[in-house]
């Protein structure tokens, strides 16, 4: 009891200004936690989420082919626990720690009001992330080397497994929705606007000056340009620049919309990690008697790529967040799919309700994403 | 003269130079198409290219506006119109996050527990979620949840909040723009936290310590000594979230507040001019981006360190 009283001393109350601040904050939290549950207990219904559920997470996808989506959610899962095992050095799995997620997972399972079928897909996926975890853990040699080009593999089976066509049935784009497609847009954006970003980068620091200035010239104004104004570049002035006879569909699009933007911002990271790098590799390099494109592939991007790593997961961080304008050119991902559901008269008015529930998915994405980077810096300083 | 024994192929200059017109006669053929295509798609649609459209009556509504405005003025003046309510919400913008981003950055660093983590808890929030949702959070599930303009809750005795916006004494803000200013204030302000949050911890321990041994009480040591010092190092991020702010303020079009974007588009859906209409939103967001870039340059020049 002492030892709590010395701590509110020392932590709250220390002086008169800082017994002040706790009292005010104390008043404003007590005000918002008071407002909050009121509007909980008497007007929130939650019945829009539940009924919604499938259209948030994967849209109007078919539901006779929702295996194909379980299956992509085990493979970039299983993925991800690798990777995870691999860049945690430490062991996760004490008796402790396996005992009480355990229990956690079997009560969640139980709990969630979903059909049995989708329980036993989650228990396959729930095994698939532990084995995934030991196995990045205990092979770590082993399996490193590999880990890009198995990202990079998984990524055509992925797409085909969610578009269908060479022996299964085809889905429309026009039926990829919700978080799926905010997934999907954001990851495809980011490795896709990766390559340019890179030519860009090394573009601007070139010592050509046409290629200098060109690099800058677009790294500057796709900068200075808000990203809806580049979206509706994509959508309305893309089909004007292209021949009449060829047609993107609005997917596409967007994407492309995405990757013009997000390669600029890419670029200005990448060249962050070229400057860190010592002229003394350079030019140790040339001494050894590298040409040019040798020297970059061999030498300077190797070490640029894996100081960028951090800025790069906070670049996916914002353009994950950014998804969300494409609402506003007519896909429906998340946001899109909020405010379809919102549209419908029979949920008239239950605004806070989804927009916290869609507000906390993407909270949850974006915060263990930056813990993830913030280890990861960690380990590269380290 | 030794180059001139050199095999045309082994000149790096030689490279060097073809590489550039290589790269210019690339870059020429591909606008070249594009434009071509442009041109013919344009004519299908029987659109003429040319900035003359400006001149016609615009003959749309304009919810707010800050000069006198009718639909029958042109559509150079509602653009012009646009343009006043971008900046009025990009400068309270960027006054506002900056109050809430210094006070919250420096929240965080308090010796008061509570302070220090309902700060952190703010930040986290408001960082990692999308700018967009926010806004239609506050427009729709805040503004348009308040009670009618007829029975308004008061805040203090001065404030009033209603369907209406926000009644202050001396003048009144529209729910829409009380949301955007709403929601750019606080998801900049976050992002404005940490940056300082950063720029405070810069502050060599040293210096802290010099204060208080001179006597200076931790508010004056804050004032005089630890914050000079650490502006230098917050003002470059600082200036990238002004223009984040300013290019996010173009968000306005998802609540229906009729910024330089809103109006840029309604111009576009009337007249159906893509390539004009674009180039003049690339414009305006450039200069102004510019604009501010500029003065938080010479501003930055006044607080960095004066080699005498």
């Amino acid at each position: 009891m002492m030892i709590k009283l010395t701590w509110l001393r020392k932590n709250l109350f220390n002086n008169w200004y800082n017994s002040l601040l706790t009292v005010v904050c104390f008043i404003f939290l007590f005000w918002l936690v008071q407002g909050f549950f009121t509007w909980l207990i008497t007007k929130a219904q939650w019945q829009v989420i539940q009924v919604n559920l499938q259209l948030f997470l994967v849209g109007r996808f078919p539901q006779s082919l929702s295996w194909r989506i379980w299956v992509v959610l085990g493979i970039s899962t299983t993925l991800t626990a690798i990777t995870g095992g691999i860049f945690t050095k430490k062991a996760i799995f004490t008796k402790y720690n396996s005992l009480i997620s355990g229990v956690i997972i079997s009560v969640l399972l139980f709990i969630v009001p979903i059909p049995v079928i989708n329980r036993l897909w989650l228990l396959l996926i729930t095994g698939l992330i532990f084995t995934g975890l030991i196995i990045g853990q205990k092979f770590t040699k082993i399996i490193t080397p590999w880990l890009s080009l198995i990202w990079l593999l998984s990524f055509p089976i992925i797409i085909w497994l969610i578009g269908g066509g060479l022996g299964l049935q085809p889905v429309s784009t026009s039926l990829w929705n919700g978080l799926l497609l905010t997934l999907l847009m954001a990851i495809i954006s980011i490795v896709l606007s990766f390559p340019m970003g890179v030519l860009l980068a090394l573009g601007r620091t070139s010592n050509l000056p046409v290629v200098r200035w060109f690099s800058i010239l677009y790294i500057e104004i796709v900068r200075g340009l808000p990203l809806i104004g580049i979206l509706f570049l994509a959508q309305v002035m893309l089909p004007l620049f292209l021949p009449a006879d060829l047609r993107l569909d609005r997917l596409l699009r967007g994407i492309t919309g995405l990757i013009l933007f997000s390669a600029a911002y890419m670029a200005e990271n990448v060249r962050g990690g070229l400057q860190a790098i010592p002229r003394g590799q350079i030019e140790a390099a040339k001494a050894l008697g590298l040409n040019t494109p040798l020297v970059l592939i061999l030498v300077i991007l190797p070490q640029a790529l894996r100081a960028v790593i951090p800025a790069i997961v906070g670049q996916f961080i914002g353009l994950f967040k950014d998804t969300s304008l494409l609402s506003l050119v007519g896909l429906v991902e998340l946001t899109g799919m909020a405010r379809s559901i919102l549209a419908q008269p029979q949920f008239l008015g239950r605004y806070a309700e989804v927009y916290l529930f869609i507000g906390l998915i993407y909270w949850l994405f974006c915060y263990s994403m930056s813990l993830a980077a913030k280890n990861l810096e960690k380990q590269l300083t380290t | 003269m030794t180059n001139s024994k050199l095999p045309l192929w082994r000149d790096n200059r030689f490279w060097q130079n073809a590489i550039q017109i290589v790269f210019v006669f690339l870059a020429v053929l591909i606008v070249m198409i594009l434009w071509g295509n442009v041109r013919r798609n344009l004519q299908q649609l029987g659109i003429q290219f040319g900035f003359n459209f400006l001149k016609q009556q615009a003959s749309f509504d304009i919810g707010e506006t800050l000069i006198n405005y009718k639909p029958t003025d042109a559509y150079n003046y509602a653009l012009l119109v646009g343009l006043i309510n971008s900046l009025r919400i990009a400068v309270m913008g960027i006054v506002f996050t900056t109050i809430v981003g210094i006070t919250a950055g420096i929240a965080r660093l308090s010796d008061n527990w509570l302070v220090r983590n309902i700060t952190v808890v703010y930040v986290e929030v408001f960082r990692n979620t999308p700018l967009l949702l926010q806004l239609l959070f506050w427009y729709f599930a805040v503004f348009l949840s308040f009670p009618k303009a007829e029975n308004k809750s008061s805040f203090l005795g001065f404030a009033n909040f209603s369907q209406n916006g926000i009644e202050l004494p001396w003048f009144t803000l529209s729910p829409e723009f009380s949301s955007l200013l709403l929601g750019l204030t606080f998801y900049t302000g976050a992002f404005i936290a940490e940056i300082v949050r950063g720029g405070i911890q810069s502050v060599p321990k040293g210096q802290i310590e010099a204060a208080k041994s001179l006597g200076l009480k931790p508010g004056l040591a804050m004032r005089l000594v630890i914050f000079p010092q650490a502006l230098r190092v917050i003002i470059p991020p600082l200036t990238s979230q002004y223009l984040n702010l300013t290019k996010n303020s173009s968000l306005a079009i998802a609540i229906g507040y009729p910024d330089i974007y809103f109006v840029a588009s309604t111009t576009f859906n009337q007249t159906g001019k893509a390539v004009e209409v674009m180039l003049l939103i690339m414009i305006t967001y450039l200069t102004l981006s510019l604009m501010i870039s500029f003065t938080m340059n010479l501003f930055n020049r006044s607080v960095q360190i004066k080699e005498r």
